[in-house]
């Protein structure tokens, strides 16, 4: 895909009131609209009001993104929509279980590369290993490039959470 | 649950027995607490306990139409013609998906609808039962918010917050789907919250800040416009008065949307016409070479911009709009104003006396006089034979339904629906107050017109209520002909009768070699005898010399008219820009020297 300077990536956060069918309001206003998911996550916060959060990574043109965000905000139940991305530093992380199938050398050096990304063994097999992994998602991506050759078999992720750095909150 | 309470037997504690009033009833008296007089509808299985509790009171009007979609259309041309939310009621399964078009339909248009869905009851859901439809999943991008009831205890609630969804903001459609279990059993009633709603909340008063910024650019203007759309009618006539107190005081020319028209009177020097693919030369141009142009509730819509990139090249913009994502969507602005037209121009009239600085008046008397050389061309001009037996233009047919029904002194409303006529109605139709012209602007619906009028004649009983319409378009509703002779609506049909889908013929000519593929319509029925089996009055004009009588006919009858008036076969609608053109390479009628048209290879993809 050629890299088109004017594209940008977005973390977008989205208080919404916890009810049945938010999340295909927010799923089918991108798919409509032709916008991008790079990556979802959904939960309850618990806070007491009824709420979740909803966290995308998106990417688009700045007009795009601004379009994205102005699009979310007039959705009936959506409570506040921050683009994370803009509004100051921010962290985001996603967790992943990654299998790796194999065995003698490629199982050692494996293991000494999860162990130098602080990956954790989760489960471990004679043939196999499991690794949970946190971090961001260029560190995940790093670490999976690493495990291809030495066996890397199935990865569940979770998809980006984020948070304003500070005393910040959306 | 609450069906097991039951209320102390105490006379003054009417609240408590509210309690043991069934779902529909509970829906019924909210429906009556929100100011509905009128629902168009029609039954099935799962609403027949709404239809139940209907039959037993008196407050709420049913109109019994013949098809949900036209059921929508109604409840659109009530709710546009009054500016109060229309209410449709369907049943499950085919009833909501029929009502789905008269939904985008209000969606695009932004009207103010609350659709009421019978459902399956809640323990079938999902199991694929008899008339179940995923209405909720169906209708989501059809509507601005939409509600499933699954517990009694939400039912009062929803309905309340359905309609302050529907006519708040920007307004929309809102459906509420109603399983048959949650209409039967019994239901608490709560009254309309006065709370705030907890997440939706449109800004609508402007930015002071902005307002300012606004009126210092116009100022500053040596050739500016100012561009209204539908957001000034949905406003209000408040929104209107103030626009024509704000145009007068700056003397800058103005033009409009087709969602637009009598916002401002047609008729004032100050207005140039409609804009757009088929709006006028002097309106087009004028977008064209402004240097500030002010957008007070329209959303630069592609048969409004004509290509993007060429749209008002060298203008500073400013954007005023109620619906933050209508801003920046399509054209970048400068100075985006958040905020109720109404408010808005009410902020710039103030913000204007209080801006020292003056207009620039010798700059502006300029480009007035450009304007007045480009009106000079009078794009609209035809010619109309007029010795006996001549064929009928149709620009003049509606030409002598405006002058005739002026005459006639009549309050008068126009819909239409969709295709060539209805640009020839927008053209030569002249309004001077808003809330009078219903037509479907952002979706471009055949069958709109005829329920639409329909609509409007319930909530207008006694005023003039016009359908101009097409022989191929007025087909996609023609049932509705029973609805009004049944409630003996007055509506009239005024066919410009091409025996073409005109619209789709004239694109065919000028960009698919002539080729009329599939738009002549061979066998239409005899519209005369048509109106007379539906107890109505038919009447027919084929030539010039009938035209007037048939009109005088039509509105001097005091039941339902189709009048068949048939035109000229090959006239087409100028001036246009073809898709994928600027507003400055418009091609003018047969009247006018010949100039390139714009057609390009890109263009042609583009609807
Ligand atoms: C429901 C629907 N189907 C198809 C179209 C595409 N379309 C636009 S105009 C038109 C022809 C309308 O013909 P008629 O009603 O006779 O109007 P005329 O253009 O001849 O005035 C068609 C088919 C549409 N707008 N709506
Ligand atoms: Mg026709």
């Amino acid at each position: 895909m050629p890299i088109d300077p004017s594209l940008r990536s977005a973390t977008i956060s989205v208080l919404v009131e916890n009810e049945p069918g938010i999340l295909a309001r927010v799923v089918g206003l991108f798919a409509g609209r032709g916008y991008n998911i790079d990556s979802l996550t959904v939960a309850p916060v618990e806070d007491g009001r009824n709420r979740s959060r909803i966290n995308i990574v998106t990417s688009g043109t700045d007009m795009i993104i601004q379009q994205i965000k102005a699009q979310l905000d007039r959705l009936v139940p959506v409570h506040r929509v921050a683009d994370l991305s803009t509004e100051g530093p921010h962290i985001a992380r996603e967790m992943a279980l990654i299998k790796v199938i194999g065995s003698g050398e490629q199982r050692i050096e494996a293991l000494r590369l999860a162990e130098a990304f602080r990956a954790r063994v989760v489960d471990a097999t004679t043939g196999s290993f499991i690794f949970e992994m946190t971090g961001a998602t260029e560190k995940l991506d790093a670490f999976l490039d690493l495990m291809r050759p030495l066996g890397l078999a199935e990865v569940s992720r979770t998809g980006v959470a984020a948070i304003a750095r500070g005393v910040r909150i959306i | 649950m609450s069906q097991t309470q039951t209320a102390p037997a105490t006379a003054a504690q009417p609240e408590m027995q509210a309690e043991l009033q069934s779902g529909s009833e509970v829906l019924l008296r909210a429906l009556k607490e929100q100011g509905v007089e009128v629902i168009f509808g029609y039954p099935g299985g799962a609403v027949l306990p709404i239809y139940d509790a209907i039959f037993q009171q008196n407050a709420i009007r049913h109109i019994l139409v013949r098809h949900e979609q036209a059921a929508v259309h109604a409840a659109e041309g009530y709710a546009r013609s009054t500016g109060r939310v229309g209410c449709v009621l369907v049943t499950s399964g085919p009833g909501a998906t029929n009502a789905v078009t008269g939904l985008v339909d209000a969606l695009m248009d932004s009207i103010p609808l609350v659709c009421l869905t019978g459902q399956v009851a809640t323990h079938l859901i999902g199991n694929d039962a008899f008339q179940e439809a995923d209405t909720t999943g169906i209708t989501r991008p059809a509507t601005k918010h939409n509600y499933l009831v699954k517990r009694s205890e939400d039912l009062a609630r929803v309905v309340h917050e359905a309609f302050y969804v529907a006519r708040s903001g920007r307004p929309g459609p809102v459906v509420i789907d109603l399983p048959k279990d949650i209409l039967i059993n019994k239901a608490p009633y709560a009254s309309a919250p006065v709370a705030p709603h907890r997440s939706y909340r449109p800004q609508t008063a402007p930015d002071m800040g902005q307002i300012g910024k606004a009126v210092a650019a116009l100022k500053s203007a040596k050739r500016p416009i100012i561009y209204t759309g539908g957001g000034v009618i949905n406003s209000g006539q408040g929104a209107s008065d103030a626009l024509i107190k704000f145009v007068r005081k700056t003397g800058f020319p103005i033009t409009s949307t087709l969602m637009g028209l009598g916002a401002y009177p047609s008729n004032d020097t100050q207005f140039l016409g409609m804009l757009g693919m088929h709006g006028t030369y002097e309106a087009n141009l004028a977008m064209h070479g402004c240097d500030v142009m002010l957008n007070i509730g329209a959303r630069f819509d592609d048969r409004v911009t004509g290509r993007l990139n060429a749209f008002s090249p060298g203008s500073r913009k400013i954007h005023i709009d109620i619906d933050r994502s209508s801003i920046n969507k399509n054209v970048a602005v400068e100075i985006p104003v958040v905020g109720d037209a109404g408010l808005s121009i009410e902020a710039l009239l103030e913000a204007w006396d209080n801006e020292p600085r003056q207009v620039d008046t010798a700059a502006l008397s300029t480009w007035w006089s450009q304007i007045e050389a480009w009106r000079g061309i009078d794009c609209l001009k035809y010619t109309q034979i007029q010795t006996k037996g001549g064929i009928i233009k149709p620009q003049y047919a509606v030409q002598r339904l405006y002058d005739i029904t002026r005459e006639s002194g009549r309050e008068t409303f126009i819909s239409t629906e969709v295709g060539q006529h209805q640009m020839w109605a927008a053209q030569y139709f002249r309004f001077d107050q808003p809330k009078r012209w219903m037509t479907s602007g952002g979706l471009g619906t055949m069958g709109y017109g005829l329920p639409a009028a329909m609509g409007v004649q319930v909530a207008h009983p006694a005023a003039l209520c016009i359908d101009i319409a097409g022989e191929a378009s007025i087909l996609m509703n023609i049932q509705e002909m029973s609805t009004l002779a049944q409630y003996r609506l007055p509506v009239k049909v005024f066919i410009l009768n091409n025996q073409y889908m005109g619209m789709v013929r004239q694109w065919q000519e000028l960009l698919h070699g002539s080729r009329y593929s599939e738009s002549y319509t061979e066998a239409l029925p005899d519209f005369v005898k048509l109106a007379e089996s539906f107890h109505g009055v038919g009447l027919r004009a084929t030539s010039v010399d009938q035209l007037d009588d048939v009109i005088r006919e039509m509105i001097a009858s005091d039941r339902p008219v189709i009048a068949d008036i048939c035109v000229d076969q090959k006239e087409n609608c100028f001036p246009m820009i073809p898709s994928g053109a600027a507003h400055n390479d418009m091609i003018l009628g047969a009247e006018h020297a010949a100039r390139a048209p714009g057609v390009t290879d890109a263009g042609m993809a583009l609807v």
